[in-house]
């Protein structure tokens, strides 16, 4: 239920809570709302959830579980 | 697709599974909130990965299983209604009500829809003047976003033929229900990482400090609940209880500050009965007096019918993490998704259900 999938802005419309992105899932365009994410822009992944984008995707920290045990062993020496 | 296949990996799988292996030296029960990461870990077979000292137990994190029968029962009597147009997520159809589900209203004429959002029910209501539109607003923190906006945009656009029964229902309050029965087994949680793109990780501080458990916000792809485990056995293992975040990607401390505005203008906290558990305090939302004209339960005389949930049926100590979907005596038998007798059986994310679909052979 609480199932929220990655997508990519590739265009934005409307002001507000009409804030509207098309985004692109795969090879899937859909319409979801960008209303709570006021700063998220074109080339942004953002996660959608029942037509609503609840969370921009950080691709920073996205990359940190790849090199997380490494960082972890070093740490610890 | 980015930011999904990548966290499937198998090597790195593998290597947080010998991580694991490595710093694992006692027995830890460590539950996962979220209907979605109990689906994960039973698809992906994680447990097969794990040490025995590790067991994985279920949460309540399902919403379509743990709304009440009595709201479901309204659900039908709304749907079945002449003018009526009830727009709901899939899977609430096959949620058995006292008597039947949406699905066997639909099938007597009944309009009733699937929708993927609630926006697109309050399009049904713009469209049809003349019907009143009713969306079923059943989820956690992470569904109540999308919802008060249907209702902000319906009352903004001053659509009078649009409405919402409303079954919301918070998380923390649950795991606070789990770690206060003198049964709880949960020494760790994995905490749903969508419900905390929301409301942010703050919500779980009073909890680690007052019952001494670590709880480690986690995401929902194989390498996302392995790495989440690893940091929750690395904190018991080491004696700490803090709140940590594997889902930085996309969760921040403080949530998601837009929505939460408009959630604390459209919900007030209520106390909610949760189906397999009865009712815990403060533990989900209902709408707040600006938007009660909206509430479908104020709009429409239904009652709903409190059905005794069947006695074989152990939904209420899976939903705990104190049983295990195969421990009970209906499972595979004369319970299966088809024949739901109880909360966990009732939609493809409980845990009776995953397991089920995925692990079928172990009960045979």
């Amino acid at each position: 239920m609480c199932l929220a999938i990655p997508g990519e802005i590739v265009e934005i419309a409307g002001e507000d809570l009409s804030r509207t992105g098309t985004i692109l899932f795969g090879t899937v365009k859909k319409q979801a709302s960008l209303a709570f994410i006021p700063d998220a822009a074109v080339g942004n992944y953002v996660l959608v959830h029942a037509g609503v984008a609840i969370s921009k995707v950080d691709e920073k920290e996205a990359r940190r579980i790849f090199g997380y045990l490494e960082e972890i062993d070093e740490i610890s020496g | 697709m980015k930011y999904l296949d990548e966290y499937r990996d198998p090597a790195a799988a593998r290597a947080y599974a010998a991580a694991i292996r490595k710093i694992t030296t006692k027995p830890w029960t460590i539950m996962e909130v979220c209907g979605g990461q109990t689906h994960a870990i039973v698809r992906f077979g994680i447990e097969d990965l794990l040490p025995e000292e590790i067991n994985l137990v279920h949460g309540p994190g399902c919403p379509v299983c743990v709304t009440p029968v009595e709201i479901v029962d309204k659900a039908i009597a709304i749907a079945a209604m002449p003018d009526a147009i009830f727009c709901s997520f899939g899977d609430m159809l096959r949620v058995p009500g006292t008597e039947k589900d949406l699905l066997s209203v639909r099938a007597a004429g009944g309009d009733v829809r699937i929708v993927y959002s609630p926006l697109d029910a309050v399009e049904v209501a713009r469209k049809n003047p003349g019907k009143q539109v009713v969306f079923f607003a059943v989820g956690f923190e992470t569904t109540a976003p999308a919802n008060a906006m249907a209702v902000h945009m319906a009352k903004t656009e001053n659509l009078k033929n649009f409405s919402v029964l409303v079954s919301h229902v918070l998380v923390p309050p649950a795991m606070e229900s789990i770690l206060s029965s003198p049964q709880n087994k949960v020494r760790g949680f994995l905490a749903a990482g969508h419900v905390c793109t929301v409301m942010g990780t703050a919500a779980y501080a009073p909890i680690v400090q007052k019952y001494k458990v670590p709880v480690v916000v986690t995401g929902f792809e194989p390498l996302d609940i392995l790495q989440g485990l690893y940091m929750c056995i690395r904190q018991l293992e080491e004696g700490r209880a803090e709140v940590e975040n594997q889902y930085s990607r996309a969760v921040r401390e403080d949530g998601n500050l837009p929505a939460q505005e408009l959630l604390g203008k459209v919900f007030r906290v209520i106390p909610r009965k949760w189906r397999g558990i009865g009712e815990i305090s403060e533990s989900g939302w209902g709408l707040t007096e600006a938007y009660a004209a909206f509430d479908a339960e104020n709009r429409f005389d239904v009652a709903g019918a409190s059905r005794a949930e069947p006695t074989e049926c152990i939904s209420g100590l899976v939903l705990l993490g104190q049983k295990k979907p195969a421990q009970c005596p209906a499972f595979g038998k004369t319970c299966t998704p088809e024949h739901p007798l109880g909360a966990t059986m009732v939609s493809g994310e409980g845990a009776c259900a995953a397991y089920y679909r995925y692990r079928k052979t172990e009960a045979a």
